[in-house]
């Protein structure tokens, strides 16, 4: 009986950590999110009583903060070397901000294209320009209202990072979403 | 110990005293291609110390010229003299130099200085041996009254001499450059700078918490055309160097960029995206007035106008790379002009109107690069890392330009043929996109 208990939980949490797994698409994400997403089970050291829970019901209040917090933390998109076109592997975050604006009309956002040092300065600012517009296209695609968004290329005048190298250099081919 | 002390106080003294050039020129390549001269240091004709030795900024000029190798004053057979009048050929027999510059410098009413210079030509005096007409020998001499601040200011202009009588171009020593210097770890970390073509009398003209860019000399050599993010977006200004009156000539959407005077002063060819993508316009600086000359929908940016005026050489991604093209401003046509290595861009014009001075990717590396519009020979100049920004000096002999030098930008100098290379490091930043005024 107790054992027919613990399996049902197990195939309540089961899925719910899977679908949290998937969703934590980054390095970058903080325990402190993912452990307030996904229930959380423990085990007893000594006698081998586990406990399973669900996640909370989040009011939309709560979710819209969460969501907030997920923005917060993934704001830049990286691209290929003289390239403009948005890597899939940064589809979801976008996804994330675009539904954000969707939901926010009133909130504008700033997209920063950035370009590596490479190449010169005039070119590397028009560069830089078509990275923010593919990011506000796709942003549009979702149905983001272009009056929400602004564009603003610095080339390669504000690199992240200043050390010249191939890893440097893919740093800094960005655009950054400023709220 | 006593004497000791007292030289190692003058040392700590010496060592302690701040470094005048703010960019102080390292020559890395091509000192044995240059033509050996003599340069006698001027006599002082005054009471007291000389307030500053002339012929030191006459010798850093020529050597930093490329084409003229100063020899050690030590090796000199003769010193202390002033005038053809007390040269005496025969001791100099055996002296490789071409020529001999001499002169005196003597104090003259009214806190002023009367500095007087000769050229002598050492090849003629080696072979002539009736020294009765000396008067013969002597190539130029000039006299001249100037102030305390001027001494700088008339070595150059010796130098303009020296060089011109001699090579017969005109020596580009009374230039300036701008350039930006930009310094993280400051709060206002862009700073617009210009400074003497050595790097001495540097001034700041803008400093801004926000990238600037781009600067570019109007031909009278007053005003700079630059870039200012200021407003959190690119804005083409004017600024004078003398009042500081600055003006806003264009705030569009997007980008406004790569600004640079006409032959006439009173347009900027410019680069704005207002319409989509970036294209190349002509703004009238009065009326602000503009006029669309490229329309594609790849990246056209980087104008610089050909001498007459009437077209713009510009950096165009519609070949699918960036390459350089010819386009008539009054007809719209336009010409590829580059070919070779992956990438072209970044062009300008020398100023005689046969050769384009450009950056070339090739393997991957960016380096300065010249072309011959005839020909089209193109030659590789540099071998220094990310190269960018190349701007050639109004007499067209040598070209400085923004590279990479242990991690940290720097500007650097090649002369027209390559063969001379020189680095201008800097202490604190990174310092870039510098532009060599017109002559002054």
């Amino acid at each position: 009986m107790d054992l027919n208990k613990l399996f049902k939980a197990m195939l309540v949490v089961l899925p719910i950590m899977a679908i949290s797994a998937c969703s934590s698409t980054s390095e970058s994400e903080t325990d402190a999110t993912s452990s307030t997403e996904s229930s959380s089970s423990s085990e007893y050291a000594n006698n081998g009583v586990e406990t399973g829970g669900v996640a909370p019901v989040l009011t939309p209040e709560e979710q819209q903060r969460l969501k907030y917090q997920e923005l917060r933390k993934e704001h830049i998109i990286y691209f290929d070397f003289d390239r403009s076109s948005v890597s899939q592997q940064f589809a979801e975050v976008l996804n994330a901000h675009g539904d954000y604006l969707v939901e926010h009309p009133n909130v504008r956002v700033m997209i920063e294209g950035h370009a590596d040092e490479r190449g010169t300065p005039e070119y590397n600012i028009a560069l830089g320009e078509r990275r923010a517009k593919a990011v506000a296209k796709y942003l549009q695609g979702m149905g983001v209202q272009p009056s929400q968004m602004s564009i603003v290329s610095y080339g390669e005048e504000k690199p992240m990072d200043f050390t010249r190298t191939d890893e440097g250099f893919a740093k800094n081919r960005r655009a950054v979403l400023v709220y | 110990m006593k004497i000791f002390g007292k030289w190692l106080l003058a040392g700590l003294l010496i060592c302690s005293m701040p470094a005048k050039a703010a960019l102080d020129i390292v020559i890395t390549e091509g000192v044995d291609a240059a033509r050996p001269i003599a340069v006698i240091p001027f006599v002082w004709q005054g009471t007291g110390p000389m307030p500053s030795q002339i012929s030191d900024v006459v010798m850093s000029d020529l050597a930093r010229s490329g084409t003229f190798s100063p020899a050690d004053e030590l090796s000199l057979p003769q010193r202390n003299i002033s005038s053809v009048a007390q040269f005496n050929a025969d001791a100099w027999m055996a002296q490789p130099a071409e020529a001999v510059v001499m002169g005196s410098i003597k104090p003259y009413p009214g806190d002023k200085y009367l500095v007087s210079f000769e050229l002598i030509d050492l090849v003629k005096a080696q072979l002539q041996s009736d020294t009765a007409s000396k008067q013969d020998l002597v190539i130029d001499s000039r006299e001249t009254v100037i102030s305390a601040a001027q001494f700088r200011q008339y070595g150059h202009r010796i130098s303009d001499v020296v060089y011109e009588k001699l090579t017969g171009i005109r020596g580009a020593f009374l230039t300036r450059i701008a350039y930006v210097v930009v310094n993280h770890s400051e709060k206002s970390p862009y700073k617009l700078m210009i400074a003497d073509y050595d790097g001495y009398n540097e001034q700041m003209l803008l400093r801004s918490p926000e990238p600037l860019m781009s600067p570019s000399w109007s031909p009278d050599g007053q005003r700079l055309a630059y870039v200012s993010f200021e407003n959190r977006k690119a804005e083409v200004y004017v600024q004078n160097i003398y009042t500081q009156q600055r003006t806003k000539v264009t705030s569009f959407d997007g980008i406004n960029g790569a600004p640079v005077f006409s032959p006439d002063g009173k347009k900027l060819a410019l680069t704005l995206s207002k319409d989509g993508q970036p294209e190349v316009y002509v703004v009238d600086i009065a009326t602000k007035a503009i006029k669309r000359v490229t329309n594609h929908y790849a990246i056209d940016t980087e104008p610089s106008w050909f001498p007459d005026g009437k077209s713009l050489l510009i950096t165009s991604e519609r070949g699918g790379r960036p390459q350089l093209y010819r386009v008539y401003l009054d007809s719209g046509k336009i010409s590829r002009l580059t070919f070779e290595g992956e990438w072209n861009l970044g062009g300008s014009i020398t100023p005689d109107g046969r050769s384009i001075i450009f950056v070339n990717r090739t393997n991957g590396k960016f380096n300065i690069a010249r072309m011959d519009l005839e020909t089209r020979f193109m030659q590789v100049l540099t071998s220094t890392r990310l190269d960018e920004s190349p701007s050639v000096a109004p007499n067209g002999t040598m070209v400085i330009y923004g590279t990479t030098y242990q991690g940290k930008q720097v500007l650097a100098a090649v002369s027209m043929d390559g063969r001379f290379k020189a680095r201008l490091p800097v202490g604190q930043g990174e310092v870039k996109s510098p532009s060599w005024s017109p002559f002054l």
